[in-house]
């Protein structure tokens, strides 16, 4: 024992660290804040030291060129003994990294953590959710896989749509005029050296800066922030009601530590690592594309903006919402901190989370893609063809080999970019229905040049026995009078 | 708190031996750090620079004209004319061939006009459907319904000894649209 004591002071009598530790370590903090609400950025600490150690572990297997990483991966999940298990620590860790990121920034907000004097701390953690989600896009286009080729291409393209940069963004990003072994590379030194080099930079900064202004009290409604006071009012705080951070506060961050190390190994553990999916082959074309899910709700955004918008979206939207969290600790740097007098506050991230989740869950299925398979795999169902005539079944085979089933649905399966058609014929006349198949409109291709007449009239004529039993099909009364041909048997239309 | 203490410097420091040498020190760097950034810069952005003038793109063979009946649309793949040597797979690019008549013909980009993903051709109907935001296209490539501003991108192509041709090299994008560059746009469907 005296050993170990006499080394750890010769060691210190050259690094003189211990005192400034232990400084650290003992600074009093409020006792309130030492609550479960303030455990998130000690997590996500954890959760990145955790991607750094999973991270080297993959990259002394992991090859970066185009040519053998998906091969590389496929070795790491089934030669290399436990490789499955890394790579799945490191891809949940990705994802628990994102989440637990983006509470902990909610969190800070509605507690007022990010006013006066903690606004650089705030920016700079504005900086760090950035590179998080750098890391989380560069570290999907390392699973090398078709998902990766293709979210490349649809990075690219928007890329592309800056106006005079754009084309030289994309080559730079590309590094040459195609997703190529240069453009692994390149994500691979992202991934590897430039983003984490600079995440820990920040983070250092960003921990630097909370010990030396202090954690943020816990927020009392009524407590007003004022700039002349605070910092004096903050000291008195801590020496009345404060306790050293070791031990009074930091068993909690370490329970929860530990705790969502153990959540990510048992995610890890039962769903295995994400993919890698098929190869990334361009000439391999059967395949749907789609990003994690930290970027699903851009997904769905991109599918479901009016096209005219979707351009100026994605200029504007992302620097002004940077901007916005960036200047807003200027903005709101003083006045209440608590929640329960901020009700903005609560409503605009009730609001983005709720917008958030509510696109994630849509890009889940993608109503918005056509289901390429339809139209050979799912059958018009028995009822639907049950006592009808040739001609309808004709249409109804029209239907199918004309792959009007990849976007529009009939008894709950093909796609749903279409309206669903079980009941169109309540919708349509046959006269709407004939416009409709021909011309197309209301996002619908037009059909004209496709059909012959003698399919366009056997595929209307199937279209219109699909109605309920209890209500009939759409018919034009106008016509009916103006004919006259006794067809008019609804009492409301007799003249 | 040194600071009240400290005198104001004589006037004959500003000029004094140490000071100019401190000076000339840093512009002595600065000058080092310009010839070291020219040759960075040129490395940095050299996938720019390659492409000026469309630097990337030459002629490239699909296959016999004979390979493509009338009338039909067929895939084809081409290797990409840059090669490098760790590119593995990721070089061979695949296209749409629609032979209209005779050497008359429009070869498509596989990258949807949206969003860059991979659209595929269904004869049955003569569209062109894209798998991830729902943009479809008609057999002449242009736009039909979904997300797409455009039509498809076209490649410029010439038919030489009965070899299909095409101008190719370079991911099309939105914003960059290479492949169409010096075709005729899609006449409306």
């Amino acid at each position: 024992m005296r050993l170990i004591t006499r080394v750890g002071e010769w060691f210190d009598h050259r690094l003189q660290l211990a005192a400034p530790i232990r400084e650290a370590a003992g600074h009093p903090v409020p006792r309130n804040t030492a609550s479960w609400f303030y455990v998130f950025g000690s997590a996500a600490l954890t959760v990145f030291l955790l991607q750094l150690v999973t991270g080297i572990l993959l990259a002394l297997i992991y090859v970066p060129s185009a040519g053998e990483a998906w091969s590389s991966l496929q070795a790491l999940n089934h030669q290399v003994a436990l490789g499955w298990f890394i790579r799945a620590m490191h891809g949940w860790g990705s994802n628990f990294m994102v989440a637990i990121v983006l509470i902990h920034m909610v969190q800070v907000f509605l507690f007022g953590a990010h006013k006066y004097p903690r606004e650089l701390t705030w920016v700079v953690g504005v900086f760090l959710l950035l590179m998080t989600l750098g890391m989380a896009f560069s570290g999907q286009v390392l699973r090398f896989d078709e998902d990766a080729y293709w979210g490349l291409g649809i990075g690219a393209s928007i890329a592309s749509r800056v106006p005079i940069i754009g084309p030289f963004a994309v080559k730079l990003m590309l590094g040459g005029p195609i997703i190529a072994g240069a453009t692994l590379s390149r994500f691979f030194a992202l991934h590897v050296f430039v983003i984490p080099g600079l995440l820990i930079g920040c983070v250092c900064l960003h921990v630097l800066m909370v010990l030396k202004l202090g954690i943020n009290e816990w927020p009392m409604p009524g407590r007003i922030v004022r700039r002349a006071t605070y910092e004096a009012e903050y000291h008195a705080l801590t020496k009345q009601d404060g306790a050293p951070f070791v031990p009074y506060a930091i068993w909690k961050d370490m329970f929860f530590a530990a705790f969502i190390l153990l959540a990510i190994a048992a995610c890890a553990f039962y769903f295995g690592p994400f993919g890698p999916t098929g190869q990334p082959d361009p000439t391999i074309i059967q395949t749907a594309p789609k990003p994690d899910y930290f970027f699903l709700w851009l997904y769905a955004l991109l599918s479901l903006l009016p096209p005219a918008l979707e351009t100026p979206f994605l200029l504007i939207c992302p620097p002004l919402v940077i901007l916005g969290l960036i200047l807003l600790p200027f903005l709101s740097g003083e006045g209440e901190k608590s929640w329960k007098r901020r009700p903005i506050a609560v409503i605009t991230v009730l609001v983005i989370a709720i917008t958030l989740g509510t696109f994630t869950r849509m890009a889940q299925f993608t109503p918005w893609s056509p289901h390429m398979n339809a139209w050979s795999g799912d059958p018009v169902p028995d009822r639907y063809i049950h006592g009808t005539t040739a001609l309808e079944r004709q249409g109804a085979l029209v239907f199918q080999v004309k792959q009007c089933r990849n976007c529009h649905s009939l008894g709950n399966t093909g796609g749903e970019r279409g309206p669903t058609l079980d009941s169109v014929a309540v919708r349509l006349t046959q006269d709407q229905l004939i416009r409709q198949v021909i011309q197309g409109g209301g996002n619908m291709p037009a059909y004209g040049n496709n059909l012959s007449p003698a399919e366009t009239t056997a595929l209307v004529a199937f279209l219109e026995t699909l109605h309920p039993a209890s209500q009939g099909p759409a018919r034009d009364a106008a016509l009916d009078l103006v004919l006259g041909n006794g067809q008019v048997k609804t009492s409301g239309t007799q003249p | 708190m040194s600071t009240n203490t400290v005198t104001a410097p004589p006037a004959e420091a500003a000029l004094s031996r140490r000071g100019f040498f401190m000076k000339l020190g840093i512009l002595f760097n600065g000058f080092a750090a310009i010839v070291l950034a020219l040759p960075v810069a040129r490395f940095l952005f050299s996938s720019i620079t390659h492409g000026r003038g469309n630097g990337y793109l030459s002629w490239v063979p699909l296959g016999n004209v004979s390979n493509f009946p009338e009338g039909e649309t067929r895939m084809a793949t081409f290797r990409n004319p840059l090669v490098m040597p760790t590119d593995g797979k990721t070089v061979d690019t695949a296209c749409w061939v629609r032979r209209i008549a005779g050497d008359q013909f429009q070869v498509f980009a596989i990258n949807c006009a949206h969003l860059g993903c991979p659209v595929r051709w269904f004869q049955q109907s003569g569209l062109f459907m894209c798998p991830c935001h729902g943009g479809a296209y008609y057999r002449d490539g242009a736009r039909a319904s979904g997300p797409p501003e455009r039509g498809l991108f076209e490649y410029t192509y010439k038919v030489e000894n009965g070899v299909l041709t095409i101008d190719a090299g370079q991911l099309p994008t939105p914003g960059d649209p290479v492949a169409s560059l010096t075709s005729e746009k899609p006449p409306c469907a």
